[in-house]
C-alpha cells in the first residue's frame, strides 16, 4: 500500500514537472521544473532499492548538470520570453506522432510477452544492489569501461573549454 | 512487495515521449537540450527498474555510465551552444539557418 502511494506520488510530481518544463516560456523555469522532476526520479530510484543511484543523481545530474545548465542560461542573459508561436500544422503532426510512439510503448509494455526471464526476491534483489557490489562490479568485471569513461570526460572538459573560448586555438 | 515492472516502464515511457515532444515542439536550444536529458533519464529509470526486477547489478552500472555520458555531452552540448550565441546573437533554432533560401 505504502509503495503503491509513494511511487503514484513521485510518478505523478515527475510527469507535472516534465509537463511543466515543456510548457513554460522562459528557460529558467523550464530547468528549474526539470530539477523538480530529477528529484522525484531520484526517489523513484530510492524506493526501487537503488540508494546509490539515487544519490548519485541528485548530486551529479541536479548538483552539476543542472548548475551547469543555469550558468549558462544566466551568462547567455536569455530573459527574454519569446511570444506565443502560432500553431501550425507542422507542430500539430509533431504532437499526434508523440502520441502515437506512446500510445505504441505502452501496447508493448502491456503485451507481458514470455521473453523476460524470473523475477528474483525482492531481498535479494536489494543486497544484490547494494554500493559494496556495484563498487565491486564495477571495480572488477567493468574496468576498463570505467577507464574509459574517464578518458571520456578528460576529453569532453577539453573540448568544452575549446568551443567556448573566444579565439578558437 | 514493489510495484510490478509495468508501471515503472509505463512511467519510463511517458516521461520518454515527453521529451520526444520537446525536442520537436521547442524551438529554444536550451530547452531541446533539457527533452533530451529528460530521455535519458526515462531510460535510466526502465533501466534501474529492470535491475530491481532481475537482481542483476549491471543495469545499475550502465545507469552510472549514462549519467557520464550525459554529464560530457551537456558540458559540450553548452559550449557549442555559447559558440553559437558569439555569433549569432540567438538560441532559437529555427534563425540559426546558414542555407538560406
Amino acid at each position: 500500500m505504502l509503495e503503491t502511494f509513494l511511487f503514484f506520488l513521485f510518478a505523478v510530481v515527475a510527469v507535472v514537472g516534465a509537463l511543466g518544463m515543456l510548457i513554460v516560456r522562459s528557460p529558467v523555469s523550464s530547468a528549474l521544473w526539470m530539477i523538480m522532476t530529477l528529484f522525484a526520479i531520484a526517489c523513484l530510484y530510492i524506493t526501487l532499492d537503488a540508494e546509490f543511484i539515487g544519490v548519485v543523481q541528485v548530486l551529479i545530474y541536479a548538483g552539476a548538470i543542472m548548475v551547469l545548465f543555469l550558468f549558462v542560461i544566466m551568462l547567455l542573459n536569455l530573459d527574454s520570453m519569446p511570444r506565443m508561436e502560432q500553431l501550425d500544422w507542422r507542430k500539430v503532426a509533431a504532437f499526434v506522432l508523440g502520441i502515437v510512439v506512446l500510445a505504441e510503448l505502452l501496447a508493448v509494455i502491456s503485451l507481458r510477452l514470455d521473453v523476460l526471464p524470473e523475477a528474483v526476491a525482492s531481498s535479494e534483489a536489494a543486497e544484490a544492489a547494494s554500493a559494496n557490489n556495484i563498487g565491486l562490479a564495477l571495480l572488477t568485471e567493468h574496468a576498463f569501461s570505467l577507464e574509459m569513461i574517464g578518458v571520456l570526460l578528460l576529453a569532453a572538459t577539453i573540448g568544452a573549454v575549446m568551443l567556448a573560448k573566444k579565439k578558437f586555438v | 512487495m514493489h510495484l510490478a515492472l509495468n508501471w515503472y516502464l509505463s512511467l519510463s515511457a511517458v516521461l520518454f515521449v515527453i521529451g520526444v515532444l520537446g525536442v520537436l515542439l521547442r524551438r529554444n536550444a536550451i530547452v531541446i537540450f533539457l527533452s533530451i536529458e529528460l530521455m535519458l533519464n526515462a531510460a535510466n529509470l526502465a533501466l534501474v527498474a529492470f535491475s530491481q526486477t532481475f537482481g542483476d547489478v549491471d543495469g545499475q552500472i550502465l545507469v552510472f555510465f549514462v549519467m557520464s555520458v550525459a554529464a560530457a555531452e551537456a558540458a559540450v552540448g553548452l559550449a557549442i551552444i555559447i559558440a553559437l550565441f558569439r555569433n549569432k546573437e540567438t538560441v532559437n533554432v529555427s534563425e540559426i539557418n546558414l542555407f538560406r533560401g
